[in-house]
């Protein structure tokens, strides 16, 4: 445990500075160079708002924030995940070379999305701003809800990456679920609400983390209402257990990852 | 060039010296050591990637092939020691390096740093290929435990030792192979560790290039306090700059000891019986072709055959005795004649 707290000090700087210039490089060579950070999110909104609307008639009240909030939880989250998995394989040429805790490795991707998500979520208040949405109080909730997603994304992202270096259909396998778990997580639409039968709702609600941290997140932001802090208590621990199994996964068995290459 | 040929054979000499106080002090054995390595094991574990179709349907374990690259190797190198590694191909330098160098995890046995900063420099030290050289000097930097203050100050002189110019801002995946280890090289000469390890890297980049990181290198080693370990195949390199040599084959520890002993031994080694054949074909061949050239220097074909005439030659020279007495017969008529000679004048 101390060992991950000081592995974490003292690579925190390389892990920043990585992100920076990797956001850099994204933008170095496009024409539209940082202008898509803003696009980006922007776009993608549309079109849902579009499908969920228009094609399926069914609305929430702010919608548009409704789906910008949980768009960009769900990036950030299935974006991290999707890349830990051949994290150390495409970092193969630094990871061969010198010696880091392949954590950090994630910490550089989380601050990369985690930045992305950051200039979407500048979005979200200026359409909240736009539409006079009523805030409350409950905007403290947002703190613990982030850190619960992080804390997941981390853990989750940790032991991908462990078993992303020996399996490699692995990549193919979180595709595959990634999509499945974007549909199940109401990004475009409210499973609370919305017709999806009654024991799926809870379930939905009850078992899939992004799609519980994304209702409350809305339920807190745009409908003022107190999130459910004992799941979110619960969600949270759960985090930190997978965290945990994640980072000692990876100190047992970081040093045979360059040896498989 | 005159003067810089006497440069560095002058620099050549001074390093010498330097290196013959270490070796004395080193046999006084009251140095502290900056590496100790216990009965060091590396082994290598080829898990063919497993691909999730295979192993649903076929429940066979996936076979593990385990290769052992360090056998047990002990040894322990002093403070401010330059030791070379030598041994053939495949024998687990580079492996034991970057065990060195944290990289890999040893399976068995021990090393002790001595909680000295070690960096390690082989071909292409890790970069980024998106980013600009600048940028990957500071990552690299970085992951060698610099904090960004003590890398901003020295970037001007990485950037100018390694004579990139304005490519330092342009991608790295834009370099030539070349410019790609010069930057690799200045990064790890110029931010110096206090243990460095060197993977065959003396040998990159052009001519003049060779000889500035190797004149920067010998610089960086005089200093006392710096432990070196160098791996080269150069015997050229590691009589120049090493002081002790670990001779690895086989993952095992063959030989270890001061320079001077170990080389000539290890070059004896590779050569073989291959190549003693060859050097007394060559030996021979050169006596035949002095003996030759004297002949035709003497130019008589008489004395083409010496060997057999030895005799005939002595029979030749009992002679000339004789011929003195019947010499000096000759002479002592000359007299006679000048007297008469004489005598004519008077009358």
């Amino acid at each position: 445990m101390k060992r991950f707290i000081n592995d974490s000090k003292k690579y925190w700087e390389v892990a920043k500075y990585s992100a920076k210039s990797t956001l850099k490089s994204e933008v170095a060579n496009s024409h539209l160079s940082w202008l898509w950070w803003i696009l980006d999110p922007l776009l993608f909104m549309m079109v849902y708002s579009f499908i969920a609307l228009i094609v399926f008639g069914k609305g929430e009240k702010y919608f548009a924030a409704f789906v910008f909030i949980g768009l960009s939880s769900w990036d950030f989250f299935s974006k991290t995940v999707k890349q830990s998995v051949r994290l150390v394989s495409q970092n193969s040429a630094i990871v061969s070379k010198v010696y880091l805790p392949k954590y950090v490795l994630i910490y550089t991707q989380m601050m990369v999305n985690g930045f992305k998500m950051l200039v979407s979520y500048v979005l979200v208040v200026g359409i909240m701003v736009i539409y006079r949405v009523p805030v409350s109080y409950n905007l403290i909730y947002m703190i613990p809800l982030f850190l619960t997603l992080f804390l997941m994304t981390f853990g989750i992202s940790a032991i991908l990456l462990h078993f992303g270096v020996f399996v490699d259909d692995l990549f193919n396998v979180v595709n595959v679920l990634m999509r499945m778990a974007f549909y199940l997580s109401g990004v475009f639409y409210n499973i609370a609400n919305r017709n999806v039968p009654e024991p799926y709702a809870s379930l939905l609600l009850k078992c899939n983390p992004i799609a519980f941290i994304m209702n409350e997140l809305r339920k807190c932001m745009i409908y003022s209402v107190t999130p459910d802090l004992r799941l979110l208590a619960f969600w949270f621990v759960m985090g930190i257990i997978l965290s945990v199994i994640g980072v000692n996964c990876i100190y047992k068995h970081e040093n045979s990852y360059v040896k498989v290459g | 060039m005159e003067d810089r040929e006497y440069v560095v054979e002058k620099e050549d000499r001074e390093f010498a010296v330097g290196r013959e106080d270490r070796e004395s002090a080193a046999e006084q054995g009251d140095r502290e050591y900056a590496i100790e390595v216990e009965n060091l094991k590396v082994r290598y574990k080829c898990l063919n990637k497993i691909s999730i179709r295979e192993s649903i349907f076929s429940l066979r374990k996936s076979q593990v092939d385990i290769i052992e690259a360090v056998r047990g190797v002990s040894f322990k190198v002093p403070k401010g020691e330059i030791m070379g590694i030598i041994g053939k191909n495949g024998s687990g330098k580079s492996t034991l390096l970057r065990t060195l160098a944290g990289i890999f995890a040893p399976d068995e046995g021990t090393i002790d740093l001595h909680g000295h900063s070690v960096s390690l420099l082989s071909i292409g030290v890790g970069f980024q290929k998106k980013l600009s050289g600048r940028e990957n000097i500071l990552l690299s930097g970085m992951l060698l435990g610099f904090t960004e203050a003590q890398i901003r100050e020295k970037m001007d002189e990485i950037i100018e030792f390694s004579e990139l110019g304005d490519f330092i801002d342009r991608p790295v995946k834009t370099y030539s192979s070349g410019m790609y280890s010069k930057l690799a090289f200045s990064i790890t000469a110029i931010l110096e560790t206090e243990i460095m390890l060197l993977d065959e890297v003396l040998s990159v980049g052009d001519v003049k290039f060779k000889r500035k990181s190797f004149r920067k290198m010998r610089q960086l080693i005089s200093n006392e306090d710096r432990t070196v370990v160098i791996v080269s195949h150069n015997n050229n390199t590691i009589k120049r700059l090493c002081s002790s040599v670990l001779w690895i084959h086989e993952g095992e520890v063959k030989m270890q000891g001061p320079t001077s002993e170990i080389l000539p031994k290890y070059r004896r080694f590779m050569s073989g019986g291959k190549k003693k054949k060859a050097r007394r074909k060559k030996r021979l061949a050169r006596k035949r072709m002095l003996e030759q050239q004297r002949a035709m220097a003497e130019g008589q074909a008489g004395l083409a055959e010496v060997p057999g005439n030895v005799e005939e030659t002595q029979a030749v020279l009992t002679e000339v005795p004789g011929n003195v007495e019947e010499t000096q017969a000759v002479l002592t008529e000359v007299p006679g004649t000048m007297g008469e000679a004489q005598g004519n004048q008077t009358e």
